[in-house]
This record gives structure tokens, C-alpha cells and sequence, in this order.
């Protein structure tokens, strides 16, 4: 464990969280509000950066076990001290509150307990929603594409904070890979701010629901999240946006240099579609009777689908409402979540698919006791090391699922209301069913509910192994005390 | 600078460790676990597959690359990955070919299937044990400017005339031109001002003549001629080659090794060496054989620990007799080299990823002022360039004390046009046609022109 080296990453991306505060101070120097809440924060966090990172280690090598200390613990401080703002401002009372707005922010979740946004400072609101912008791609992957940490020892970074099964490099050098990453976000993202604005939106709005996206968060400044609006125009452009960045980013890469062919290839990918395209389908002829139009059932069914699947957690209309059936398939959709390697939640569709193939397989194998088959995805076959690392992430998360919901369900709420809750924060979604669901919010329960679901955020937006593996001894090497016993003569 | 390296092996990683400092790099192996380990260390790419074909090179996007690197274990597989990427449009391909019968068409391979360089591990291997044999008391050795000038690496031992001589002092009493160019002192590397005073245990680097080194060793009285008889055991494939170039120089050579089989294939191959067949690690055998008798014993058997053990006894069992060992694992020679048992190491990877690394440097330079031959020494920690002075450059004329050189740097030695070799003072300039040495910590020199501050 490489303690120094720890405390010198954590140094510098508090600067980096420093520096990235400096934005919505500007805009509450626009809007002429209160600076002090943002000015504190950014100082403290420079204070504390520069103490941590100030001289350099000798030894800079990171092991697996550093990276993934690294990525949790840089995640909890960046989320302690971006909750300042909240507090500072008076926008919200209890620091616990403060500290569940951060995290959802951060991981993307957009879960709130504010049972009423639009009264909040501008800059307020748009520190809230640039959480997610910067939390969609990690902060660690911005680090790496800014900062010079040229040996590769960073990888162990990137595994960690990027979503999905396996990580590979788009070019050689990781920094490279990192900007790459950030400037295809970053040019999406400005798109999508420029097609809200030529459909009407002011400009701080489009801002707000464009980082919203981008990260796959779901942060609007209106109570009534998209549906405020109801203008089909925002509707479509904010739904295929939310589509695309649920794709994974190195297919975008592909398509830039020319390679197209692999896109097209992509397994994910198609499958990804075919469950979206398939979702559609059937709550578009569920919900047809609600809403007497093809058309109008058709554009909800689409952006409610797309919202669920890329785990962004916006909403048009109050699907709580919707029948059964439609309900169930978007509490699947919760758990499938969106491509590896995008900014979405979720257990992604790559391990879906890869989990499905395996059964299917060792189903096989059931008739078949002698028979060999190799399971492939995306054209390659994958080795046993990839299907057993598949299994792991998933027992993990059906005991860390199934401990929070028994957990938050000492709160009392009703089994719907608690079931949904833990779903939508694990897979980074926002809203579930129920009292949480799209018009409801979290403010009902306890802090330490709270905090049980801020962890949750955590471990589904870090794919659950840095959050838990924090927890292992040998991180923190601590060794049990051996009493060596006295031999027996012989 | 865009770089692929088909085969990860030894030879592989080292080359993707020095050269993914400064260049991005792009692995290809077919072990796809060797290829996690290595991403998982190193800023690197890595692509999964068979680095022969088409289809994997494209994945590694080999045709926007400048140079690829085969060093599988197959000669075969590492002339076909050179095709295949020279028809991709790449510009430089290095081969690692072992085989001696694909050693013999290296002309037409390059010439027609344009093959930049190849190497052969054995040979090179082989090449450098010799040059030590030659003048047993450098560790190792280096020449630049087609000979005149070399670069000696020494090992202070205990009782050394040099311990606790000041260089200044040095220079002025020995009246043999000879420069310490560069000093390694427990894992530190300086390069060395008059003041500097040395110590047992030092080890350092001398330019001179190979005349005037001669004459050095002399004055301190421990100069070993040319050794006129060797012991090699392990008649391996560097047995071969080694024994044939010491036999050209004119040196006795004795081969042992356990292997029946192999003991006749070789002394088939080389009629006038002396082939025995036994165990190199028995002493009585040695003896017999006059392990006293010979001025060089050469460890070369595959297992590392057998050479190791095989050495340290010889140098036991007779004084001054050279002792070189063949260890190809790195953890292994950092645990010798500090003994001073073994006079000298070395190891097939590391002679070709010295090599490999070498090409490259030359072919980056290739644009400005060319370096001529490059020496890395400490592991790498101090480089010594040869650069040819070409009409281009600004301050030839200028006295050196006039001209801001960088720190850590030092202009070893000047090669005038007619072969005039100077150890330069503040008062000596560089002239147009001379060759310079420069030895320094700055490893990233390109031109001559880099030497200024």
C-alpha cells in the first residue's frame, strides 16, 4: 500500500475539484448571488490539495489494491466536500441531506430530497447539475487526461472508475485515451446544449438538462423535471441524446477514425437498441388507452425507456400512473442499465448479454455432459477469468441489493416505495415508483436511510468493488495478531 | 513516435518499458494474461493475437506506425509480421531471427523484403563476450569512432591504487591520457568534476585509446593481456559463435558440457576446439581440466543458478583468471554484479534490447545531426552519444568554455578528421568533420546540438 502516493492523487484531484468549482462561482457572479458558499469550499479544498500533493513521492507505483483505494476514497472526499455549497448556501438544512444531493449528483443518480428545486439559486442549481457532467466520465479519468501521471500505473485508475466488464485503451497512451474520451463528451454535450436552445430553451436551462444527460443523471431545475415543458421538440432531442450517451464511447472513437465497420459490428450495441426498441413497443401499445394518441403514447413510452435504461432519471409525464406491465418493464430496464463504457448505470448489456450466454451454455452442457463450447461475445470468446468476474460483480450486488432493501425497510415505508428506492440509487436512476417515483422524492427518509443509499450510489457508480473492497483489511494492512503457540515435544 | 512490438517476451517488455517514456506504444502477444500484466505496469496498448496476421496488425493500427519490433520466439513468425507490416506502409521493421540458415540470406531479406534490421540474441551475445575476452579488465566494453576511441567499464576492488585518488591528481601523475567519464557509486550515477575523489567499490567509466588503456592498467599494475585460453561450458548455440570468433582471434578454447550429443555436434562444427563431456559445476573435473591454467572461464549453460555457482567457484579456484557468466534474469545479475565474484554478466535480452533501443535513438536522429553510436551505461542511467559535427552546426570555432552545456553533461572526447583523439579542455573547440563523444545523465539528447543549455 502506497500510502504517499494515495495522499497525493487525493490531493490533486481535490485541486481539480477546486478548480471545478470556480464555474458556478462565475455564475453566481452573472446572477449576482451569493459567492461566499462556493468561495469557502474552493479554499478549503485548496488548502487541503496543496498540503496532500505537496511534495511528490519517491515511489509513484500503484497496485490494484492503491487504484481502487484511490477511486472510493477520492469519490467520498470529493462528495464531502462538494456537499458544502448545498449546506453553505441554506438551501438545505441537515449536512446529511447536503452530503445524498452530492452523492446523486456525483454518481449520476439524480435522486433528490428536495421536494422543490425551482426556488434554489441559479448557480446553486447549476452546481447540482454540473455534478453529474463531471461525475458521468469521473473525475479520476479527468485527472488522468489532464495531469501529468505518464506511467502506467494509472490504469488501475481508469479500471476502476470506468463502468463495465473490461477496459481497454482507444490509443496507446492513457492520457491520450483520456482526452479523447472527455472531448468526445464534452462535443456531445455542446451539441446538445445548441439543439435545446434553437428549440427555445434559455440557456442556462438547455446547460442544466444537457449536463443532466451527459452524465445520465437526471438533475433538472424544474419540479416537473422534462415534463414542465411539454414541448415534443425537448422531448426528442433530450431522449435520443440520453440514447447516445448510453452507448459505449469507444464506438463513437471508432466511428471518428474510420472504423466504422466495428460499430456496426458492435453486439452490444445492437442489443442495447433491440431491448430499447423492443421496451418501446410494448408500453407504447400498453399505454396507448391513457393517452388516445399513437403518437403521444409512442414519444412517452420512448423518453421513459430511454431515461430508465441509460439510468438518467428524467421524466414527461408521472409513470407511476402507467399500468402494471409497462411499471415491470421499467424496473427491468433499471436493472439491464445502459452500455459499458458510457456514462450509464446499471448492470450494463454487456454483462447481461454475457451472463444469458453462459447459461444458455452451461444449460446446454446439462444435455449435452460432454460437449464444448465456447461462449463468445463481440466476436471474441471470453475466458473463464471474464464469465467468473461477471458472476462475482453479480452475487455482490444481489447481497448488497438485497441487505439495503432489508435495511432501509426498517424505515417503514411500503414494500414498492423501499424496493424501488434501493433499485434506483444502486443503478444510479433517480426516480423509482411509488413515494420516489418521478413526482415524489427522497426527503422522507431517515439520515441514516440516507446515508445507506448515498453508499449505495457509490457502490453501483463504481461497480461496487472499490466501495466494498475499501472495507477489506488487507487494503489497509491490517494484520490479525498470530500468537505463535508452543511446540509439543516430541 | 508511433512503435508495435509483436512477441512480449523478456526482450518485449524490457523494450516496451524504455521505449513507452517517450513513445506510444502498442503491444501485440497471443497470451492475452501477459498482455493484462503488462498493461496493468506500463502506459501501453495491447492487442490480442497471432502479431503475423493481418487482421490483428490492423487491430494495432501497425499502418500508422513508424517501427515494429518482432521478438517472438519464432523466427518465422517475426519475418512474416516484418512482411506483413512493410506492406502495411511501415517504414522501419526489426526482426529477431536466431536461426543461423535465415542468417545467411539476411542480405536478400533485406534488400527484398525490406527488412530494416535483425538481430540475432546468440550472436550478439556472443560478440560481447568476446570484446571483454580481449581486455579482461573492463567489465565491459564499448568503442566508438570505428575503434579509436573505447569506453571501459571498471570495477574498483579492494587494495586499488585508485582508492582515494582525486581525478585532478590523477590526470597529472599517471601522464596517460585516459577520462572518467562517468561514476557509479551505490546506485548513484555522477558524472565526475578534478575534485571528485574515488572510492573502493566505484564503478567507472574510462574513455581512452585502446593504447593508452593498455598503458593505464599498466602504471596501476593490474593489466591483464588478451586471454590466449578460455573454458566455456555449455555448448549452447552462443557456444558456437563464441568459440568461433575467439578461435579467428587465435585463442585456445575448451567446451564442456554434460550433453553427449551436443559435445559431438559441436566439436563436428568446430574441429580445433577441445570438446569434454562432463558436469561444468564438478571442481574435480575442472581442475583436471586446468581451470588454473586458463585466463578465461565462461559460464553459458541455460540455467542462470548452475552459472552463477559455476563462476564464483572458478573465480575461488583461481585468482586471476577471467570470469564471465551468462544470467538472463535481471533479479539475479543486481544480486551478482554487487559480489565481485563474476567479472562480467550478461544476458541475450538485455544485449538485444540494448541493441533494439540503439536503432531507435539513430533512427529518430535520423533527421538532424546524426548520432553515429550510442552506449547506454548504468542500466541506462548515463548514455554515451557519438555524433558526427556536420556543417549545420552554429558554434564549431568556439572555444568549449564559451559555449552554456547542460548540467550533467560532459564532452568526453573529440575525434579530429585525421584521427587525432583529444580529451577536450575549456580551451579546445569543435571543428566540422570531428566525431564527439558526449556522456550524460540527459537521456533524451538528439542533436548536438541539444548539448547547449
Amino acid at each position: 500500500m502506497n500510502n504517499r502516493m494515495i495522499q497525493f492523487v487525493i490531493g490533486k484531484i481535490l485541486l481539480v475539484e477546486a478548480a471545478l468549482l470556480l464555474l458556478p462561482m462565475l455564475v453566481a457572479l452573472f446572477y449576482r448571488e451569493q459567492v461566499i458558499p462556493f468561495l469557502i469550499p474552493a479554499v478549503l479544498l485548496t488548502g487541503l490539495g496543496l498540503l496532500l500533493s505537496l511534495r511528490t513521492p519517491e515511489q509513484t507505483g500503484l497496485f490494484a489494491r492503491d487504484g481502487l483505494a484511490i477511486v472510493a476514497l477520492a469519490w467520498i472526499f470529493m462528495s464531502l466536500f462538494g456537499a458544502l455549497p448545498f449546506y453553505l448556501s441554506g438551501s438545505m438544512h441537515s449536512y446529511v441531506d447536503c452530503i445524498f444531493e452530492t452523492v446523486s449528483g456525483f454518481t449520476t443518480t439524480g435522486a433528490s430530497i428536495l421536494p422543490e428545486v425551482e426556488s434554489l439559486g441559479r448557480a446553486i442549481l447549476f452546481w447540482r447539475s454540473f455534478t453529474h457532467w463531471v461525475g458521468g466520465m469521473g473525475v479520476l479519468v479527468f485527472a488522468i487526461a489532464i495531469l501529468p501521471m505518464s506511467d502506467g500505473h494509472g490504469m488501475h485508475l481508469l479500471r476502476a472508475e470506468v463502468p463495465g466488464p473490461t477496459v481497454g485503451k482507444l490509443v496507446s497512451r492513457m492520457s491520450d485515451t483520456a482526452k479523447i474520451l472527455y472531448g468526445i463528451y464534452l462535443v456531445m454535450t455542446l451539441v446538445e446544449i445548441v439543439l435545446l436552445v434553437l428549440g427555445g430553451m434559455s440557456l442556462f436551462d438547455a446547460c442544466i438538462h444537457a449536463f443532466g444527460t451527459a452524465g445520465t443523471g437526471g438533475f433538472s431545475d424544474r419540479n416537473l423535471s422534462v415534463g414542465a415543458y411539454q414541448n415534443p421538440y425537448f422531448d426528442i432531442v433530450i431522449g435520443v441524446f440520453m440514447i447516445l450517451f448510453g452507448i459505449n464511447f469507444s464506438l463513437y472513437y471508432y466511428l471518428l477514425v474510420g472504423r466504422a465497420r466495428e460499430v456496426f459490428r458492435s453486439e452490444e450495441l445492437w442489443t442495447y437498441l433491440g431491448i430499447v426498441g423492443a421496451s418501446v413497443l410494448a408500453i407504447t401499445v400498453d399505454i396507448a388507452p391513457i393517452y388516445h394518441s399513437v403518437g403521444t403514447s409512442l414519444r412517452h413510452a420512448f423518453f421513459q425507456v430511454s431515461s430508465i435504461i441509460t439510468t438518467t432519471g428524467y421524466a414527461t409525464v408521472n409513470f407511476d400512473t402507467w399500468p402494471s406491465f409497462s411499471k415491470a418493464i421499467l424496473v427491468a430496464l433499471m436493472f439491464v442499465g445502459a452500455c459499458a463504457g458510457s456514462t450509464g448505470g446499471g448492470i450494463k448489456v454487456s454483462r447481461v448479454v454475457i451472463l444469458v450466454k453462459t447459461s444458455i451454455s452451461d444449460m446446454r452442457r446439462m444435455l449435452h455432459p460432454n460437449a464444448v463450447s465456447t461462449v463468445r461475445f463481440e466476436g471474441k470468446p471470453i475466458c473463464d477469468k471474464q464469465i467468473r468476474g461477471v458472476h462475482t460483480f453479480l452475487t455482490v450486488y444481489l447481497i448488497i441489493f438485497i441487505g439495503s432493501i432489508l435495511l432501509l425497510s426498517l424505515e417503514g415505508a411500503d414494500l414498492i416505495t423501499t424496493f424501488t428506492a434501493v433499485a434506483a440509487c444502486i443503478n444510479n436512476i433517480g426516480p423509482g415508483l411509488g413515494a420516489v417515483g418521478p413526482q415524489g422524492n427522497f426527503a422522507a427518509f431517515s439520515p441514516l436511510g440516507k446515508l445507506l443509499l448515498s453508499f449505495d450510489m457509490l457502490v453501483g457508480r463504481l461497480e461496487i468493488f472499490p466501495m466494498v473492497l475499501l472495507f477489506a483489511p488487507s487494503i489497509w494492512k491490517i494484520r490479525p495478531r498470530i500468537k505463535f503457540r508452543q511446540r509439543p515435544n516430541l | 513516435m508511433k512503435i508495435v512490438i509483436v512477441g512480449v517476451g523478456k526482450v518485449g517488455v524490457a523494450l516496451a518499458r524504455q521505449l513507452s517514456v517517450e513513445n506510444r506504444v502498442t503491444i501485440v502477444d497471443q497470451n492475452t494474461q501477459l498482455i493484462d500484466n503488462i498493461i496493468n505496469v506500463l502506459d501501453v496498448m495491447g492487442v490480442c493475437g497471432n502479431g503475423a496476421s493481418y487482421d490483428v496488425q490492423v487491430e494495432a493500427d501497425v499502418a500508422h506506425a513508424e517501427l515494429l519490433i518482432a521478438t517472438t520466439s519464432s523466427d518465422e513468425i517475426n519475418i512474416l509480421a516484418c512482411l506483413v507490416a512493410k506492406k502495411l506502409g511501415v517504414q522501419h521493421t526489426i526482426a529477431r531471427i536466431r536461426n543461423p540458415e535465415y542468417e545467411k540470406q539476411l542480405r536478400f531479406m533485406r534488400g527484398e523484403l525490406g527488412l530494416s534490421m535483425s538481430i540475432n540474441p546468440e550472436k550478439a551475445t556472443a560478440r560481447e563476450i568476446a570484446r571483454v575476452l580481449r581486455f579482461p579488465n573492463a567489465v565491459k566494453l564499448e568503442s566508438f569512432s570505428k575503434g579509436r576511441l573505447e569506453l571501459v567499464e571498471y570495477r574498483l576492488n579492494q587494495n586499488s591504487q585508485l582508492e582515494g585518488v582525486k581525478l585532478s591528481s590523477l590526470y597529472e601523475n599517471l601522464r596517460v591520457r585516459v577520462l572518467i567519464c562517468a561514476v557509479s557509486r551505490k546506485g548513484q550515477t555522477i558524472i565526475p568534476s578534478g575534485d571528485f575523489v574515488l572510492k573502493t567499490g566505484d564503478i567507472i567509466y574510462l574513455t581512452s585509446s585502446p593504447q593508452e588503456l593498455e598503458q593505464f592498467f599498466r602504471h596501476l599494475g593490474v593489466f591483464r593481456g588478451k586471454a590466449s585460453s578460455v573454458m566455456i561450458v555449455g555448448a549452447s548455440r552462443i557456444c558456437y559463435y563464441l568459440a568461433s570468433e575467439l578461435m579467428e582471434m587465435g585463442m585456445s578454447v575448451k567446451i564442456i558440457d554434460q550433453d553427449q550429443k551436443r559435445c559431438v555436434a559441436m566439436s563436428e562444427k568446430l574441429p580445433r576446439a577441445l570438446v569434454i563431456v562432463g558436469d561444468g559445476t564438478d571442481s574435480e573435473l575442472l581442475q583436471e581440466e586446468g581451470i588454473q591454467q586458463v585466463d578465461a572461464f565462461v559460464a553459458i549453460t541455460g540455467m542462470d543458478e548452475a552459472n552463477i555457482l559455476m563462476s564464483m567457484s572458478a573465480s575461488r579456484q583461481s585468482g586471476d583468471c577471467k570470469v564471465v557468466a551468462k544470467i538472463n534474469r535481471k533479479s539475479l545479475v543486481d544480486l551478482v554484479a554487487n559480489q565481485g565474484m563474476i567479472d562480467s554478466v550478461v544476458s541475450a535480452g538485455a544485449i538485444t534490447t540494448e541493441l533494439i533501443l540503439q536503432y531507435v535513438r539513430a533512427m529518430r536522429n535520423a533527421s538532424g545531426t546524426q548520432v553515429k553510436t550510442l552506449h547506454r551505461l548504468v542500466e541506462g542511467a548515463v548514455e554515451a552519444l557519438e555524433f558526427g559535427v556536420t556543417a549545420g552546426v552554429s558554434f564549431t570555432g568556439v572555444p568549449l568554455k564559451n559555449l552554456q552545456l547542460k548540467s550533467g553533461l560532459l564532452v568526453a572526447g573529440i575525434v579530429r578528421q585525421n584521427g587525432k583523439i583529444i580529451f577536450p579542455t575549456g580551451e579546445d573547440t569543435l571543428n566540422q568533420g570531428d566525431d564527439v563523444i558526449i556522456v550524460t545523465t540527459d537521456t533524451s539528447l538528439q542533436d548536438i546540438r541539444d548539448i547547449l543549455q
